[in-house]
């Protein structure tokens, strides 16, 4: 049964309006309207513990009884609909509902311990305050209470003190309702009644943290909160997550300028209630080890010291006017959208070009004119109602439960209400598949296009399932939700644009990273300008140079690099000008267009082309002084780990005569660099995200006491120094600068489609590479919590049954996943899944992909027995622990 | 004393009860000089009390701070780890603060406090030169230890459960509490001496890697 949500005061009352009285008040609700919620409307608040919203009603706290008439004994509000002519009284009017009210709270409090001085709920505690005003004022119980040792961890980090529970079932039912993650469930029966987990099975869920804040006493607690503050002492500010494109609504409590805890926020366009553990617990890299003032590296002794800003501000301006033209801007997710637009600001008009890249990840070129002809600037699309009553969503490429927690949610949310059915291109049904239900079409990497393309033809490969799937892509209002992950699959997004155009479905983008969509929009993308304008669309480039300030020609005439031709710049440039001591520039931009193509292809090959272009050009022309395409990078919250060839990126570092980072702590990166700028965390500034929908997320200060300045100011004090201003110091200002920059009237970037990879076919001991992250794994923004890291999923390998037989491993059993770089050793964990693959979680503890064995997803990789593990949950733990 | 006559002009009776007030027994009191004792139930300097064992009674519930009108009181709860007990429970204040250039000693606090850990003192001599010095914290609110009592941190009395504490079921500390406390004083100042010169030289040493490591993240990664 659903709740309603009654229309108050509106004039007309819906077709299907029922009639009832409640204290003597006539109200008419829609039918199916619960008679708490009918109450409510009126203004009487019935008391309740175990009835939310938004989970299905059980009436087991019995605390809202009130008396309806011709029954014979008070009746549960929470849990009966208001049916014609119904005629209720609560505890306002009748004697009988507040006798009964108040002996239920009496019955609750007999074994509820009076230890509220010393329980987290204390102060914000629904049965504190309903006590208050529900119940006695003294109790006739004077026997001894029953008590339980106390707190048991249900998972790392929930604790449970039993003898506080009132066994409402609200954290069960969430548990089961709502995230699908029974692990939790009442045991035993009476006085004894305890929430509880089976043996060796923690309450590993990824939304676990949902369940303490839907808690109505303080028997399930967080770790980390655990004694830290109370309510009163708290500070609370509504926020937006930044932890992935989900954009939930949070709300974050701090005390004495420091973040406490974070909870979810109610949104019922986004979020509902609910948020993911990562958005809730994820939050100690916002205070520890920040840097504080400009760092300088040392020319004599290579170590950072601490400088002033205008030293640093005056240094880095000199450099970069030095470099104007030739310097690379990588930006990273975390950046807000006002900030991804100054660094697509700074780009073309202080540094004088178009060499930037926000996707600090596996990506094409083919994705950079998908992003910029479908999704930039294209406002609100698809939206989270539309998931939710869609008829067919298509996952390609996107694992929601890891990805965009929030999406999960709200798709496994349609799917048991039935008004929603989820398909997904997949290599194997995960968890998150499992538990929505969803048809997956099994794909290995690299053939994801062709499974998309059968979608479109309905050809004969397709199961009776997949054929099922295909039809109903073709309903009014299917969705097709794409995966960042689809761009390293040659083709998927060409024949994902098909599919959608043949069926008529709807078309979302789903990034992993809170700033990925914003900085599309923002235009912090080689070839685009904000507003999903084509930098080569005349109209386009004329209302930007207008608004900017500048002249039309100042503009980059051509499409700069990405990501890949950045590093390619950086680490070829160096072979060549080592071989002739001069180059043309025009060599320069004809190689770096054979780059391009070079990356369009993802061959090996084209890219030694390209270089031996480059070595003949250079030697053609001799007679120009030489002057490498790429000699400076720009950084902003770049984790080097996302670069899927760290070495690639750590040589062009290297390579690059200057690197300014900007940071909030220390990073991979700065490791390389000559310059190192503090920048603030969002606590310290105000922002916006642009979520997945291209919903504007916007977030509040909530540290009064911060002077950090964001991206967006620091850039503007380079430019100005540069004498290149771009007028981002205020971030109100920009914000609104790129608001009323608004979204391109003329031409888009042209979508050229790319016909899909040959299949890849490993041979015996060899295997193709799957892999993604989980929600829970060594990002940068999760250091530092130990409590969350308990409840990440352990890192196994995946195989198919008959491919781990070809090496000779069975479950348990440790594999060896090498390539050329390094080796991965996991416990196996058969699956279903295509023949020939092997998935790892991309950045987990013990199978850091990129970092161990480079670029290598989507390739053919060696797979081995390794020698006997223990047990598999003995080596679970051991990767956790490690 | 003599009445004055009714009916003298007004100057003369005013410098009438100048004289006979020259008469009059003085109440000056000799501040410092003499300290007259307060009475018994005269609001002074807050302490922070303990269990007849040594163990702390405060349990970090804020309750204080929340009573208290001139948001005077910052309390910090924490959890006693294993090894590191202070109080009987789970909970204890691990951060306690009184300004006195706020508090009005009104005793709300002490009405407050569910566990009879914060009472008042007859102490009244709070004036100091500057703003630090009249915070007073945890050490500084503490009570003495008196006869019986064992320094925290240290165990809870063997087979004593926090119940037991508050219904005056522990008297003084055991001897195994002391010689808990013993052993940690001990090993603490064997861990004093033990730092030699060589031990610092090496923390250095481990200090600078650690430095070194911090700026090869990249490396490491």
């Amino acid at each position: 049964m659903s709740t309603v949500a009654p229309v108050a005061g509106s004039s007309a009352p819906p077709a299907d309006a029922v009639t009832c009285t409640i204290d003597g008040v006539q109200i008419q609700v829609p039918k199916g309207t619960l008679i708490i919620r009918a109450a409510e409307l009126i203004g009487i608040e019935v008391p309740r513990f175990c009835d939310h919203p938004l989970l299905d009603p059980v009436a087991a706290c019995r605390a809202c009884l009130v008396e309806i008439e011709g029954m014979p004994k008070p009746q549960p509000a929470c849990a009966i609909p208001v049916a014609e002519d119904m005629v209720v009284k609560t505890q306002v009017t009748s004697e009988v509902a507040d006798t009964a009210q108040r002996g239920v709270m009496e019955f609750l409090l007999i074994n509820h311990p009076l230890d509220c001085p010393v329980c987290d709920k204390g102060g914000e505690c629904p049965l504190q305050n309903q006590a208050m005003t529900h119940g006695n004022g003294s109790s006739r119980f004077d026997g001894t209470k029953r008590t339980f040792a106390k707190p048991v961890a249900v998972s790392s980090q929930i604790l449970l003190d039993r003898e506080r529970c009132v066994s409402c079932a609200r954290c069960t039912r969430f548990a089961d309702e709502i995230a699908g993650d029974p692990l939790i469930e009442l045991f035993e029966r009476g006085a004894k009644q305890q929430v509880a987990t089976g043996p060796d099975a923690p309450f590993d869920s990824y939304f676990s943290g949902n369940t303490v804040q839907i808690c109505p006493v303080g028997a399930l607690t967080s770790s980390d909160y655990r004694f830290r503050a109370r309510p009163f002492d708290l500070v609370s500010t509504p926020t937006a997550c930044e932890h992935c494109a989900s954009g939930c609504a949070i709300r974050t409590d701090s005390r004495n300028s420091t973040v406490m805890r974070r909870l979810a926020a109610e949104d019922p366009e986004v979020n509902e209630d609910w948020n993911c553990d990562k958005g809730r617990f994820a939050f100690k890299y916002l205070s520890e080890d920040r840097i504080k003032t400009p760092l300088i590296r040392d020319p004599e002794t290579q170590e950072f010291y601490s400088a002033s800003w205008p030293e640093a501000l005056d240094l880095v301006a000199d450099k970069l006017a030095d470099y104007r033209g030739r310097t690379g801007v990588i930006t990273g997710g975390r950046l807000t959208r006002d900030d991804a637009y100054a660094y697509a600001k700074f780009a073309r008009v202080a540094l004088g070009g178009d060499d930037i890249d926000f996707r600090v990840r596996a990506s094409s070129q083919e994705e950079v004119e998908f992003l910029s002809n479908k999704v930039a600037g294209t406002g609100l699309g698809v939206t989270y109602s539309d998931i939710e009553s869609s008829p067919m969503v298509l996952l390609a490429g996107l694992e929601p439960e890891d990805e965009a927690a929030s999406i999960f949610l709200r798709l496994r949310k349609g799917v048991l209400a039935g008004s929603t059915k989820v398909a997904s291109v997949s290599s194997w049904v995960s968890p998150g598949s499992a538990k929505l239900q969803a048809v997956v079409l099994a794909a290995a990497p690299g053939d994801e296009a062709m499974v998309i393309d059968a979608l479109l033809k309905q050809s004969s490969a397709l199961s009776e399932a997949g054929f099922e799937v295909s039809t109903q892509l073709r309903n009014k209002g299917a969705v097709i939700l794409v995966g960042e992950r689809l761009a390293a699959s040659p083709g998927a997004l060409s024949a994902v644009a098909a599919l959608a155009e043949e069926t008529g479905a709807k078309l979302a983008w789903v990034p992993r990273r809170a700033g990925d969509r914003g900085a599309l929009d923002a235009g912090a993308l080689a070839g685009l300008l904000p507003g999903g304008r084509s930098l080569t669309d005349q109209t386009a480039r004329a209302e930007i140079a207008q608004a900017w300030g500048i002249n039309e020609s100042d503009l980059p005439a051509e499409p700069g690099l990405d990501l890949a031709g950045i590093l390619e710049a950086l680490t070829t440039e160096q072979e060549v000008s080592d071989e002739t001591e001069s180059a043309v520039e025009s060599a320069d931009v004809e190689a770096s267009e054979e780059q391009e193509v070079a990356d369009e292809a993802l061959a090996e090959d084209s890219a030694k082309a390209a270089v031996d272009q480059i070595a003949e050009e250079v030697q053609l022309g001799d007679d120009e002084p030489q002057e490498p395409r790429i000699d400076a990078l720009v950084l902003g919250g770049v984790d080097i780990r996302d670069v899927p060839n760290i070495e690639l990126m750590r040589e062009a570092l290297r390579e690059a005569s200057f690197v300014v980072n900007l940071e909030t702590r220390l990073s991979g990166i700065s490791a390389y660099a000559d310059v190192v700028l503090p920048v603030a965390v969002d606590i310290e500034r105000i922002g916006a995200y642009a979520n997945w929908e291209g919903r504007l997320r916007q977030f509040p200060k909530v540290n009064p006491e911060a002077t950090a300045q964001t991206d967006g100011r620091v850039l503007a004090m380079i430019a100005d120094e540069m004498g290149y201003p771009i007028g981002t110091g205020d971030v109100v200002e920009y914000h609104n600068e790129l608001d009323s920059l608004g979204y391109t009237t003329g031409e888009r970037v042209s979508f050229n489609s790319v016909k899909p990879g040959s299949a890849q076919t490993p041979g015996s001991g060899e295997a193709v590479l799957a892999s993604w992250k989980f929600l829970l794994d060594l990002g940068m923004l999760q250091t530092g919590d130990d409590y969350l890291a308990g409840t990440r999923r352990p890192s196994v390998a995946r195989l198919s049954p008959a491919t781990a037989q070809s090496i000779g491993v069975t479950e348990g059993d440790l594999v060896k996943v090498s390539s050329d770089q390094g080796t991965i050793e996991l416990p196996l964990l058969l699956t279903d899944m295509p023949d020939g693959v092997v998935w790892v979680p991309q950045n987990s503890p013990g199978s850091e992909v990129y970092a161990t064995l480079g670029d290598a997803i989507g390739s053919t990789v060696r797979i081995a027995g390794g020698p006997k593990a223990v047990s598999d949950a003995a080596s679970a733990d051991a990767e956790v622990s490690a | 004393m003599a009445e004055m006559p009714e009916n003298l002009p007004q100057p003369v009776r005013g410098f009438g009860t100048t004289f006979f007030t020259m008469f009059r027994k003085a109440s000056t009191e000799q501040y410092p000089d003499e300290k007259v004792p307060t009475q018994p139930r005269f609001h002074g300097r807050h302490q922070l009390n303990r269990h007849p064992d040594g163990l702390e009674k405060c349990v970090g519930c804020e309750l204080c701070a929340w009573a208290c009108p001139a948001d005077a009181i910052f309390v910090e709860g924490a959890d006693n780890e294993a090894g590191e007990r202070h109080s009987p429970g789970e909970r204890y204040g691990a951060v306690y603060q009184i300004n006195y250039l706020r508090c009005i000693l009104c005793g709300l606090c002490i009405e407050a406090c569910p566990t009879r850990a914060l009472t008042m003192t007859n102490e009244y001599e709070l004036a100091d030169h500057t703003r630090e010095s009249l915070i007073y914290t945890k050490e500084d609110l503490l009570a003495p230890l008196q006869g019986g009592m064992a320094m925290p941190p240290h165990s809870m009395v063997d087979g004593m459960s926090e119940r037991d504490y508050y219904s005056g079921k522990v008297t003084s500390a055991t001897p195994e509490q002391f010689a808990e406390v013993e052993a940690r004083e001990l090993a603490e100042e064997k861990a004093a001496e033990a730092k030699t010169d060589a031990t610092i030289e090496a923390e250095k040493v481990a200090s600078d890697i650690a430095k070194d490591e911090e700026q090869d993240l990249g490396g490491a990664a």
